[in-house]
C-alpha cells in the first residue's frame, strides 16, 4: 500500500480548558476527496487550520506524505519543528478560505503571481503564464486586472482557488468556501471545485454545509461531533443510512432546514 | 473640510499674505520672516523624515522584535510621548553636553522634534498594522510566504492607506512643534517674529503675518496628504467599504 | 554628572512651580471643555455658525500654540486688552484646546442615532431640552477618553508658557539653570515629573474607558 497523503495521529487541540479536538486519528489517501461535516463547534474547521499550521496542536503528530509537519525527526526523536521545516512541508498544502482573504491592494492576476514569484522564485513570465492558465480554468481570465472589491463574492472565491492552485499544492483545503456567498453564487464555485476534482489528481479536504455536493463529490464523509469523528464512510451509505444516532439527528435537522 | 474648500482657503491665505506684504506697515518684516519661514520648512522636512523612519522602526520592533529590542521601542515611545516636546528639546540641547555630547541647535531641533513625533507615529503605524484583518495573515501562511514577505508585500501596503490621515495630523503637529526651536535660539519663523517684535513693537503686523504663514504651510500639508490618501486609497479603501 | 544634593536642593522650588503648572492645566482645560462644548452645540443649534466655527477651528489647529500665546499676550494691549502673562497663557491654551475639544464633542454628537432626535420631536420636546437632556448625556460618555487624552496633551504643552515668563515648571528650571549653570538636574527632574504624570493619566484614562465601555456598551 502506498503511503497516505495526510495522517493525523492522536492529535489533540485545546483552547484553555476546552478540548476542541480529542485524540483525532484520520488518514487520507493520495487523491482522496474527503468531506468533513458536522454541527458548528464540532472542531471540523480546526482540522483544516491545524493542517495549514494556522493553529498549533497540543498533542499528537500530523504527517504529510509520511513527513511530520509540526515536528521534525532529530536523532530518532520528534522535536518541535523550526520555521524552515514547517515551510518546506507546508508547501504541499493550499487553502481556500470562507472569507476569500484575497489581497485587496492587488488585482486578480497579482494575487495569483505574488507567492509563486516570491516564494517559489518563478520569473514573472512563468508566474503569469501559470496564473492565466488557472484564471482561465476558473473562468476569471477576463477579470485578471480587476481588484477584489470590483468582483462578486463568487468571482473572488474563484480567484482565491486559482491563487491557491498556483502554488501547485498536493493537498487542497476548502474551509466552508461557499458559506459567505449569496445563494445564487454558490453554484459557480462548486462547479469549479467539481472541475478541479475531475481534471487534477489533487487530494482534497473540505469542510462544507452543502450536503448535496458532499454526497455527489466526496469519496468519503467524516461526521464530526464534539471534537471526535462520530461516523465516517462512503457518502452514499452515510447519507442514506447513517449508523450513528448523532449523525441521524444532524442529517434530519439539515434536511428539514432545506 | 473638502479638498476644494481647503484649496480655496489656501488661495485666500496666500492672497492675504501677498496683499499685506505690499503694505507700508508690513513690508519691512517680509525679508526677515521669509528667512525664518525657510528655516521652519527645512526643520519640518528633516524632522518629518526622521519621524517616519523612527515610527516605522519602533512600531515593527514593538510588534515583532525580540524582547530586548521590543522593550527599547516601548521605552522610547513612552518617554517621548510622556514628556513635553519643549522639555525634550531643552534636554537634548542643554543637558546632553553634560554627558559629553554637544549638539548644534539645528541638530538638536531635528532630532528632538523628529523623535517626538516619531513616538506618536509609532502608535499610528502599529495601530494600522494591527487593524489589517487576520485573514490576510492567514492567506499568506496558506501561500507559504515568510513573515517578512507577508509584512512587506501584503500587510504594510494595506496598513499604509489607513496610516495616511493620522500622519496628516501628525505632520501638522510637527510643523507647529517647530515653533519651539525658537527657544533654543534657532532662527525659525517664531524666533524672527519675537526678535522683530522686540525691536519694532509692531506686534499686530508681525504676528498676523506669522499666523497666516503657518496657516498656509499647514494647508499645504493637509492638501498634500489628502491627495496622497486619494491615490493610495484606490482598490483598498473600496474593498474595506464593501 | 548627576548631583543628588543639588537635585534635592532645587526640589522645593520646582514643587512650587509644579503647582502653577497644575493650575494652568486645570484652568486651561476648564475653558477648553466648556468653550468646546459651546462651539459644538452652536453648530448643531444654529447651522449658519458651522462655517465660521469650522474656519476658526481650522485656523487655531493649524498654527502653533506658541504664536497664539504671543499673539494674546503682545497683541492684546493694542486693542486695550492688557493681560498678565498667566491669564494670557491660560486663555491661549484654553482656546487652543477648545478647538480640539469641539471636534471631539462633534464626533460624540454625531454618534447619537438620529432616531433620538426624532423621538424627541415626537414627544414634543424643545430643541434645547432635547440637546441638554437627551443628546448630551448620550454624547459625552463615549468621548470622555478622547477628552482625557487632550487633557494630557494640554498638560504637556504648559511649558510653552515659559516663553512669556509664567513661573511654571519649565521657567523655574530654566532660571535655576541660568543661575547655577547646571541644567542637568532641573530639566531631567521636570522631564521625570511630566513622564510620571502622563503615564499615570494614561493609566487612569484606560481605567475610565474600560468603565465606560462596561456601562454604555451599545
Amino acid at each position: 500500500m502506498t503511503e497516505p497523503m495526510v495522517s493525523f495521529e492522536n492529535v489533540t487541540k485545546r483552547y484553555g480548558t476546552l478540548t476542541v479536538l480529542d485524540n483525532l486519528n484520520l488518514t487520507i489517501g493520495r487523491g482522496e476527496k474527503v468531506a468533513i461535516i458536522g454541527p458548528s463547534g464540532s472542531g471540523k474547521t480546526t482540522v483544516l487550520r491545524m493542517l495549514m499550521t494556522l493553529e498549533t496542536i497540543d498533542g499528537g503528530v500530523i504527517r504529510v506524505e509520511g513527513e511530520p509537519l509540526t515536528h521534525m525527526e532529530r536523532g530518532g526523536k520528534l522535536v518541535p519543528a523550526d520555521q524552515a521545516h514547517i515551510r518546506k512541508v507546508r508547501a504541499k498544502i493550499g487553502m481556500v478560505f470562507q472569507s476569500f482573504n484575497l489581497f485587496p491592494h492587488m488585482t486578480a492576476l497579482q494575487n495569483c503571481i505574488e507567492a509563486p514569484m516570491k516564494v517559489l522564485g518563478l520569473s514573472r513570465e512563468k508566474a503569469e503564464a501559470r496564473a492565466m492558465d488557472l484564471l482561465d480554468m476558473v473562468g476569471m481570465a477576463n477579470r485578471r486586472d480587476y481588484y477584489p472589491s470590483q468582483l462578486s463574492g463568487g468571482q473572488q472565491q474563484r480567484v482565491a482557488i486559482a491563487r491557491a492552485l498556483a502554488m501547485r499544492p498536493k493537498v487542497m483545503l476548502f474551509d466552508e468556501v461557499t458559506s459567505a456567498l449569496d445563494p445564487e453564487l454558490v453554484g459557480e464555485v462548486l462547479q469549479v471545485i467539481r472541475k478541479l476534482g475531475a481534471e487534477h489528481d489533487l487530494t482534497m479536504l473540505m469542510v462544507t454545509h452543502q450536503m448535496g455536493f458532499a454526497k455527489e463529490f466526496a469519496d468519503r464523509v467524516c461526521f464530526f461531533h464534539s471534537g471526535r469523528i462520530c461516523e465516517e464512510g462512503e457518502p452514499q451509505a452515510f447519507f442514506t443510512n447513517p449508523q450513528n444516532e448523532r449523525s441521524r439527528q444532524f442529517l434530519r435537522a439539515v434536511l428539514e432546514a432545506g | 473640510m473638502g479638498l476644494r474648500g481647503l484649496a480655496g482657503l489656501l488661495a485666500l491665505t496666500i492672497a492675504t499674505i501677498w496683499y499685506l506684504s505690499g503694505l507700508e506697515d508690513y513690508r519691512i518684516f517680509v525679508p526677515g520672516l521669509a528667512q525664518g519661514a525657510a528655516m521652519t520648512v527645512q526643520i519640518t522636512a528633516a524632522a518629518a523624515v526622521l519621524a517616519v523612519t523612527a515610527a516605522l522602526v519602533a512600531a515593527l520592533l514593538k510588534l515583532y522584535g525580540p524582547a530586548p529590542l521590543r522593550w527599547l521601542a516601548v521605552t522610547y515611545i513612552e518617554i517621548f510621548r510622556g514628556t513635553s516636546a519643549l522639555v525634550q528639546l531643552f534636554w537634548l540641547y542643554f543637558v546632553l553636553p553634560v554627558f559629553g555630547i554637544t549638539l548644534e541647535a539645528y541638530t538638536a531641533a531635528v532630532i528632538g522634534i523628529g523623535l517626538n513625533i516619531g513616538a506618536y507615529g509609532a502608535e499610528v503605524v502599529r495601530g494600522a498594522i494591527v487593524a489589517v484583518p487576520r485573514g490576510q495573515w492567514e492567506a499568506t501562511v496558506a501561500l507559504n510566504m515568510s513573515r517578512a514577505q507577508a509584512l512587506r508585500r501584503i500587510i504594510l501596503p494595506q496598513a499604509f492607506a489607513a496610516m495616511i490621515p493620522p500622519w496628516g495630523n501628525l505632520f501638522i503637529e510637527l510643523l507647529k512643534t517647530t515653533a519651539l526651536v525658537s527657544m533654543i535660539t534657532l532662527g525659525d519663523l517664531a524666533f524672527r517674529a519675537q526678535q522683530m517684535n522686540q525691536t519694532t513693537m509692531k506686534t499686530v503686523q508681525i504676528f498676523t503675518l506669522v499666523l497666516l504663514i503657518y496657516l498656509a504651510m499647514s494647508l499645504v500639508i493637509t492638501i498634500a496628504m489628502r491627495l496622497l490618501e486619494r491615490r493610495a486609497g484606490r482598490g483598498i479603501l473600496r474593498a474595506r467599504a464593501a | 554628572m548627576w548631583d543628588w544634593g543639588f537635585a534635592l536642593e532645587i526640589l522645593p522650588t520646582l514643587a512650587k512651580a509644579a503647582i502653577v503648572t497644575v493650575q494652568v492645566t486645570l484652568l486651561g482645560f476648564l475653558i477648553a471643555l466648556s468653550l468646546g462644548l459651546a462651539l459644538a452645540a452652536a453648530r448643531i443649534m444654529q447651522p449658519w455658525t458651522a462655517v465660521p466655527i469650522s474656519l476658526a477651528v481650522e485656523l487655531i489647529r493649524s498654527t502653533p500654540l506658541l504664536i497664539q500665546i504671543f499673539f494674546l499676550y503682545f497683541v492684546g494691549p493694542s486693542f486695550g486688552l492688557t493681560l498678565d502673562a498667566m491669564t494670557a497663557g491660560i486663555l491661549a491654551i484654553g482656546l487652543h484646546y477648545a478647538a480640539y475639544c469641539s471636534e471631539v464633542y462633534r464626533a460624540g454628537f454625531e454618534s447619537v442615532p438620529r432616531g433620538q432626535w426624532e423621538a424627541s420631536v415626537a414627544l414634543n420636546l424643545g430643541r434645547w431640552t432635547t440637546l441638554r437632556d437627551i443628546i448630551i448625556p448620550q454624547a459625552i460618555p463615549p468621548v470622555v477618553p478622547a477628552l482625557g487624552n487632550y487633557l494630557v496633551a494640554l498638560f504637556k504643552e504648559t511649558p510653552l508658557l515659559s516663553a512669556i515668563a509664567v513661573m511654571e515648571l519649565m521657567q523655574s528650571a530654566k532660571i535655576i539653570g541660568s543661575q547655577t549653570f547646571r541644567y542637568n538636574e532641573p530639566i531631567t527632574l521636570v522631564g521625570l515629573f511630566f513622564l510620571v504624570m502622563s503615564l499615570a493619566s494614561a493609566w487612569a484614562i484606560r481605567r475610565v474607558e474600560a468603565g465606560i465601555n462596561r456601562r454604555y456598551r451599545r
